[in-house]
């Protein structure tokens, strides 16, 4: 992306004059209302840099991260189209205004209302809002949203969502009266719903899984619906919706997800693009924003703000939600993915990725991997390793290749039956040489050792 | 926003001073929301309704409006039970507009003190509350 703006910092004049204006004597008054033991009272300790050394310090990093990753676990190695970062950098759209005034924001409004609907079509439901801030976060305003329409004290939900993604529910939740009850994985690798009490106002189910296993979510809206709780239905890979049947299709009632497969870059696991879709039923219950399609009093098709009389900024304590500004650029961004792609295109693209995922998977299944489970999956599986790998996962990584994730390093994979288990993935953007270069170099190093 | 020689203050209800009215029928008092608050609130576009059987607390919300530009808490002038609610609202919700004593009534509640009736304003102690009020937004 281009960088035309340049950080420039106040003057003490400036800083003054500020004051001045909005009539505080010092810095340190307007700061006032926040108490002393949450702000710092050091300087920063950071080294002044040139703009010019900042930049290769950058590059250098840049260049560190180029290796190979065959790891997916919640940020997939997508190919970016050109046209994307190209058109996602205008200043059109680079602004930092939030739409509240439609009669000066259409664009920005009917960009996020195209986000919505290609959202709820690609996951087969009626109603997305405006985009969350990333999976996670999506998620646990999903089961806190369950819970607003169900009224019920407990929420179900499978083991195998993203840990990180689990992390952020617990942490929503931890404050509330309201229990998770978390569910275990069959050996099969998909989630098993015995456990689930009565009591829950909803199932949380993630497929593809965490493992990477596509789970059954006919039988997840059969187990969530006959205790008359909601099924929700996360997600990490957003672009398993272009191969596999839409949650909506198979009894979701609620989806939320990442959607940074959609033309955003890894950044450093910066940030995402949270998807969040139901039912009509729930839409006062839904958090966050909403634009609609109406007509001005011209008659002219225009967007506007719908239902916010619910939002934080007009009810603050008895809001639905307290969460307020989006992720609206990276919205954008995946909106702009979705629409250049399209239907056919989206279903090309996660075609390829389970190709190569198969490729992959026969590849390492001949250097003595040993698959842990023998069920579908998209892009991504679970593998155990052959004995003595570790060594020669870092000498791969010395060679340039990320050569899977180790599952042990989640707390909720710290069982005997995932030792030396790895999670590998591949998308469109691992091409069959870099493939075949990766299993050369493989077969190599087994050799030397 | 009527003035207040258009409001429509019936003499033969109770009032709270966040304008929610009361009729007395038998044990049960059947609340709505009144004429000053429905014209304030402008369009009403969806009530949020309790369920039977749930239980309430004088002065305290058990449910909401929301009008196109706000969302307002609506609360019981009495404690009791609720034994019957108005679904009728759901599909259409701006009866509260068109008919606030009738047709737009919301809950009807089992009340466990009838004698709460007696903190509440008759129709000319409302009106002259009304008139202390700043007008609303």
């Amino acid at each position: 992306m281009t960088s035309a703006m340049r950080y420039l910092s106040h003057t003490p004049d400036d800083i003054r004059e500020m004051l001045e204006v909005i009539g505080v004597k010092s810095i340190e008054k307007l700061f006032d209302s926040i108490p002393l033991d949450v702000r710092r009272d050091s300087e920063i300790d950071i080294e002044p840099r040139s703009e010019w050394r900042l930049s290769r310090e950058f590059e250098e990093m840049a260049g560190a991260s180029n290796l190979v990753a065959f790891v997916g676990a919640g940020s997939y190695a997508h190919y970016v189209p050109a046209h994307i970062p190209y058109l996602a950098s205008r200043s059109e759209f680079l602004t930092a205004y939030t739409p509240y005034q439609p009669e000066i924001s259409q664009g920005t409004l009917q960009a996020i209302f195209e986000f919505q609907t290609m959202t709820a079509s690609l996951l087969g439901m009626e109603i997305a809002n405006a985009s969350m801030y990333d999976g996670a976060s999506s998620l646990a305003e999903a089961a806190l949203m369950a819970i607003r329409v169900k009224k019920k004290p407990k929420i179900a939900v499978s083991r195998l969502n993203h840990p990180h993604y689990l992390q952020a529910l617990r942490t929503y939740l931890r404050p509330t009266a309201f229990e998770v009850v978390e569910l275990e994985a069959r050996v099969d690798g998909t989630t098993d719903y015995a456990a689930m009490p009565d009591d829950v106002s909803a199932l949380v189910v993630q497929s593809p899984n965490f493992l990477g296993v596509i789970e059954d979510l006919k039988a997840a809206a059969e187990a969530a619906h006959s205790k008359s709780a909601l099924l929700v239905v996360s997600f990490a890979e957003a672009m398993s919706w272009g191969l596999l049947k839409n949650p909506g299709s198979q009894g979701a009632d609620i989806v939320s997800g990442e959607g940074k497969s959609f033309g955003i870059p890894h950044s450093f696991g910066g940030p995402g693009v949270g998807m969040l879709a139901c039912k009509k039923d729930f839409v006062r219950a839904i958090p966050g924003r909403l634009v609609g399609e109406t007509v001005d009093k011209n008659g002219e098709r225009a967007f506007v703000l719908t239902l916010s009389a619910r939002e934080q900024h007009i009810r603050r304590e008895k809001a639905v939600s307290n969460i307020c500004s989006n992720s609206g650029h990276n919205a954008l961004i995946a909106a702009m993915y979705m629409s250049t792609a399209g239907r056919e295109g989206l279903r090309e693209i996660a075609q390829l990725n389970h190709d190569k995922a198969v490729y992959l998977k026969t590849g390492l299944e001949k250097v003595g991997f040993k698959p842990l489970f023998d069920v579908p999956f998209f892009n991504e599986f679970a593998m155990t390793a052959p004995a003595g790998f570790e060594k020669r996962h870092e000498a791969l990584l010395e060679r340039g290749f990320f050569a899977g994730l180790k599952l042990d390093l989640f707390p909720e994979y710290q069982d005997p039956r995932y030792k030396d288990a790895y999670l590998f993935c591949a998308t469109e953007a691992h091409t069959r040489d870099i493939l075949d270069a990766f299993f050369a170099t493989f077969t190599i190093l087994k050799e030397v050792a | 926003m009527k003035s207040f020689e258009e409001l429509d203050i019936r003499d033969d209800l109770f009032y709270a001073q966040t304008h929610e009215w009361v009729k007395k029928t038998g044990g049960n008092a059947r609340i709505g929301v009144d004429d000053y608050a429905q014209s304030s609130l402008g369009d009403v576009v969806y009530v949020e309704l309790p369920s039977m059987g749930t239980a309430v607390t004088a002065g305290a919300s058990f449910g909401s409006l929301e009008s196109t530009k706000a969302v307002s808490d609506v609360n019981s002038p009495v404690t009791g039970k609720i034994v019957a609610v108005n679904e009728a609202l759901s599909d259409n919700p701006d009866l509260v507009n068109t008919s606030p004593y009738e047709d737009g009534w919301i809950i009807e509640v089992e009340m466990a003190d009838s004698k709460e009736l007696d903190a509440l304003m008759k129709s000319d102690a409302y009106l002259a509350f009304l008139k202390t009020l700043d007008p609303v937004d």
